[in-house]
């Protein structure tokens, strides 16, 4: 049989293949001033022969095989691409500086995207079982923290950033984790029972939700900003508020407000899940004398999950990206980072805190889809 | 005249139409019928090239389909379906004008060409043409679907269940329009229909499909009274034989001199509606309209085509 | 009806506050300390808002159209290889933050206006592109059978059948596309874009209350409008063709 075009592999390969051309990382003497940019042979000694395998399995990639084959492929070539960036940074930098940087540059970027993308497709086409989409995440979860802690990329002028702020950067992590979360759980103990309530009231469910859309529809800027003097002046007017938590500083304006935009998904998905149950289910359950609690309960909520897990998915992935918003009014987590670099114009610190916020909200858009996806085969 | 050669279409190794040749005269009824997955619509669909038959060919007053592109083709041969798929973003007018604009009528034209179709499926254009088809009852709809297959004035009408979403009443009145149109227009009609009445009273021949093979095609009379396999038979009905057959005939066809009582029956109504009226109102004979008599004797001879034919 | 004379009156605040914003200072007077400055001068106010809106129009347009045809072509028999590939994108892409987005374009553009410009865009591609997928792969059966049967070439399904029956999705992607932007271009001032976000900024760094309402009102106002708005357009684009 001849071998047959495959397009996608062809853009992919297009894709990859620019990313060979561009420089693979920065080389800059300190962190602020603009680097110099090296390709793969430049940056490495063994440069040439990575150069040319790398170019070889993305151009085979334009030819059909199994997608098991190109999944491997995929994986491999992502992991020598992220390997081959840490080796280039350790080998640059001189033994003794701790000024000079070595950044991620457009080359890596690209080739990194060519292979995310190769991956993506292979799954998209082998359309692996639930347990195996678990696995595949777990083991992409797991390799990546193996790479971090193993040291290969110690020297990535990311990691370097890192390592001068380990404790700080716990910290907001946990602050980015306490506030997505936090508001997600929230946003449950009051909107399901909103939910619920709209539900039964039928008449209130138009009015209700053009507010929570409303909300849903104020930039975030403009949420957090406005929360600050107002919880500034409760906490300072209100007797015994400051003493309940309540301050217009630091983490809890910015948990009030993304628990206003968890509003909506979690009320509007509750009462979509409600409505969406069969009628004739609903008849036969009060028919075999359930009571309005029990019918709830036993059988409303369970058929509802799967379009509450989504709204779950929505809040989560959604606050995961908003959090970075805190950064900017002292609210703290990854955001903090991010405004902090931008300020100073240290791309790395601003990738510092960009990355970990991706992987966060990735691994639970991912994680929750698979969730989402399990509930509806036994609802 | 439609000429259907040896057709053949394969899917996954599987023959859903196999080896099916027939042939319709112009003016005529062809209906197909069969249980779903019997290969009906598929047959019908290669007909306007919808499916590329895997082998075989169809003429159509001699030239060869495949020598034709398939929406030039398409544009020649009217096509009707199942719940209309009218545009439903497009008005009733714009709707029916769907074909003749594709082949460039001029604006005059097409305009009057859409009031007449209205006016023949008894629509008011005024009132009409400018609604949007959410707008219209289900069997408004249907006709309209009916009128925009029909705008280019094709020799050729294809319709897949085109009755199937309505409801019985309104099914035989439009039943009834669409035999009327077709005969005062003389289309050559082909019709797919998983309803044996529905064969039985609009077609002049029957195409029984039986998994993707023809296994009977006669006109509604042979099917009846001669099924050429089990399948046939069973399609049909055994209980519904009978009033099936006296359903082909008009029934001032078995009218003959002599008396008899109370209200006439209408000259068009078939010989079904004369037995129901005479077991209804508990009488022997019935006055036809315009002349003669229908006696419950001579239906039942009628409807008993073995006894006679063993006679 | 109530919700209609609300949207007008914010409307006409919104306008009379741009027209002249020192007509308002007594409004805002309560919110400044140690006789700070009511309303935000350093730039005019409907000039920022100018720019604002001008970042995210050029956005949105872009999107729409870079992500319509992209949609378009994914949903031809050429491209239906490209299929499974397009929708595990836009799925995952969409779990990007903005923010991260435009804070990733900062290192490739630099600051100013671009990086803002690059990543709305970006992002802007993909409810557009999803909701024009939804709206090309959902069409009601009996309409493309009828559309093929007449003869219709594929090109003119699309432009006369397929196109306009998606039309509502396709708003409706772009209005979350126009909301996103609108939020994601106020942190834009961050990386030195002209934006409303000044505004809020500035009043954040010096602790003025004030400002940080009336950037905050301003862009909240002009979100909700250009929400409704565009649900509006929806609504008449749905019942035009007898969806409720």
């Amino acid at each position: 049989m001849r071998p047959r075009l495959d397009r996608p592999g062809l853009l992919f390969a297009i894709v990859g293949l620019a990313g060979l051309a561009l420089p693979l990382v920065q080389f800059k003497p300190n962190r602020i001033v603009p680097g110099e940019g090296l390709t793969l042979p430049a940056a490495l000694p063994w440069g040439w022969p990575l150069l040319l395998t790398l170019a070889a399995v993305l151009v085979a990639g334009c030819l059909r095989w199994p997608s098991v084959l190109r999944l491997g492929a995929a994986a491999a070539g992502l992991l020598t691409v992220l390997l081959a960036l840490g080796a280039a940074a350790t080998h640059l930098t001189p033994p003794d500086d701790t000024l000079a940087r070595v950044a991620p540059a457009a080359g890596f970027w690209l080739m990194a995207l060519a292979f995310a993308l190769m991956l993506a497709d292979a799954l998209a086409r082998m359309n692996p079982a639930l347990w195996l989409r678990w696995l595949i995440l777990a083991g992409a979860v797991a390799s990546m923290g193996v790479l971090l802690a193993s040291g290969a990329l110690d020297g990535v002028s990311v990691m370097r950033e890192y390592a001068a702020r380990q404790d700080i950067f716990l910290r907001e992590a946990r602050a980015h984790l306490t506030l997505a979360f936090g508001s997600l759980t929230l946003a449950l103990l009051v909107g399901l029972p909103l939910g619920v309530a709209l539900y039964q009231a039928r008449r209130l469910r138009g009015p209700v939700l053009s507010v929570l859309n409303i909300l849903q529809t104020i930039p975030s800027l403009a949420l957090f900003g406005v929360m600050i003097p107002i919880f500034g002046w409760i906490a300072a007017n209100v007797p015994g508020a400051a003493q309940a938590g309540v301050a217009g500083i630091g983490l809890f304006p910015a948990l009030v407000a993304l628990f206003l935009y968890s509003l909506l998904p979690v009320v509007s998905n509750t009462l979509t899940g409600l409505t969406g149950v069969n009628p004739a289910t609903r008849e036969a359950a009060i028919g075999l004398g359930l009571t309005q609690p029990q019918l709830l309960v036993q059988v409303l909520i369970p058929l509802a999950l799967p379009v509450l897990l989504a709204a779950v998915r929505i809040v989560l992935v959604q606050n995961i990206g908003l959090a970075v918003i805190a950064g900017l009014i002292g609210g703290g987590g990854f955001g903090t980072f991010v405004f902090q670099g931008l300020n100073q114009t240290a791309m790395d610190l601003v990738l510092l805190g960009a990355l970990p916020t991706i992987a966060l909200a990735l691994i639970a858009g991912i994680a929750l889809d698979l969730l989402v996806r399990s509930s509806r085969r036994t609802a | 005249m439609i000429d259907i050669q040896n057709l053949t279409r394969i899917y996954d190794g599987r023959a859903a139409v196999d080896d099916v040749s027939l042939t319709v005269e112009a003016g005529q009824i062809a209906a197909l019928v069969g249980t779903s997955g019997s290969g009906k619509t598929t047959l019908l669909r290669m007909i306007n090239r919808l499916v590329e038959p895997s082998s075989g060919r169809v003429l159509i007053d001699g030239q060869d389909t495949r020598q034709v592109a398939p929406h030039l083709l398409r544009r020649r041969i009217g096509y009707a379906i199942q719940g209309h798929g009218l545009f439903p973003h497009r008005t009733v007018g714009q709707n029916i004008a769907t074909v003749p604009r594709l082949l460039g009528w001029d604006q005059a034209a097409i305009r009057d060409r859409v009031d007449e179709l209205l006016t023949l499926f008894q629509m008011e254009p005024d009132q009409f043409r400018d609604r949007m088809p959410h707008e219209l009852s289900g069997g408004q709809q249907q006709r309209v679907g009916v009128a925009r297959a029909l705008a280019a004035k094709p020799d050729l009408l294809l319709m897949d269940e085109p009755f199937g979403a309505l409801d019985p009443v309104i099914r035989a009145k439009a039943q009834a329009d669409l035999r009327d149109i077709q005969r005062r227009l003389g289309t050559t009609l082909i019709l797919v229909t998983h309803d044996m009445e529905e064969a039985v009273t609009l077609g002049d021949r029957i195409a029984v499909m039986d998994k993707g093979r023809l296994a009977q095609y006669a006109p509604p009379t042979e099917i009846l009274t001669a099924p050429a396999t089990p399948f046939v038979r069973d399609l049909i009905g055994l209980d519904q034989r009978p009033f099936h057959l006296l359903s082909l005939t008009p029934a001032h066809v078995l009218a003959r001199e002599g008396q008899a009582e109370g209200p006439a029956l209408p000259r068009d109504a078939t010989l079904r509606d004369a037995l129901a009226e005479c077991l209804w109102s508990g009488r022997d004979a019935l006055p036809v309209e315009g002349g003669g008599v229908i006696t419950l004797a001579a239906l039942r001879a009628q409807a008993a085509p073995q006894a006679r034919a063993a006679e | 009806m109530i919700g209609r004379v609300l949207l007008a009156l914010a409307a006409a605040v919104l306008v009379a506050f741009l027209a002249s914003p020192d007509s308002f200072a007594a409004v805002f007077e309560p919110f400044t300390r140690n006789n700070a400055p009511p309303i935000y001068r350093q730039t005019p106010l409907w000039s920022l808002t100018l720019s604002h809106l001008t970042l995210v129009a050029l956005a949105v347009v872009a999107s729409t159209v870079v992500a319509l045809v992209l949609a378009v072509l994914v949903t031809r028999p050429a491209g239906r290889e490209f299929l499974p590939l397009a929708r595990t994108i836009t799925s995952v892409g969409q779990t990007f933050p903005p923010v991260a987005v435009l804070a990733l374009a900062v290192p490739i553009m630099g600051f100013g206006a671009g990086p803002t410009l690059v990543a709305l865009f970006l992002y802007g591609l993909l409810p557009v592109f999803e909701n024009t997928l939804a709206g090309l792969t959902t069409q009601p059966p009996n309409v493309t059978e009828a559309a093929r049967g007449m003869g219709l070439t594929p090109r003119q399904r699309l432009w006369q059948v397929e196109l306009p029956l998606a039309l509502p999705v396709i708003l409706g992607g772009m209005r979350l596309t126009a909301v996103i932007s609108l939020g994601t271009a106020t942190i834009g001032s961050t990386v030195a874009a002209r934006t409303l976000g000044e505004v809020i900024i500035a009043g954040l760094l010096s602790a003025n209350t004030a400002f940080v309402l009336q950037g905050g009102l301003v862009v909240g106002i002009i979100a909700v409008l250009i929400h409704e708005g565009f649900q509006a357009l929806e609504r008449r684009a749905r019942a035009r063709i007898g969806q409720a």
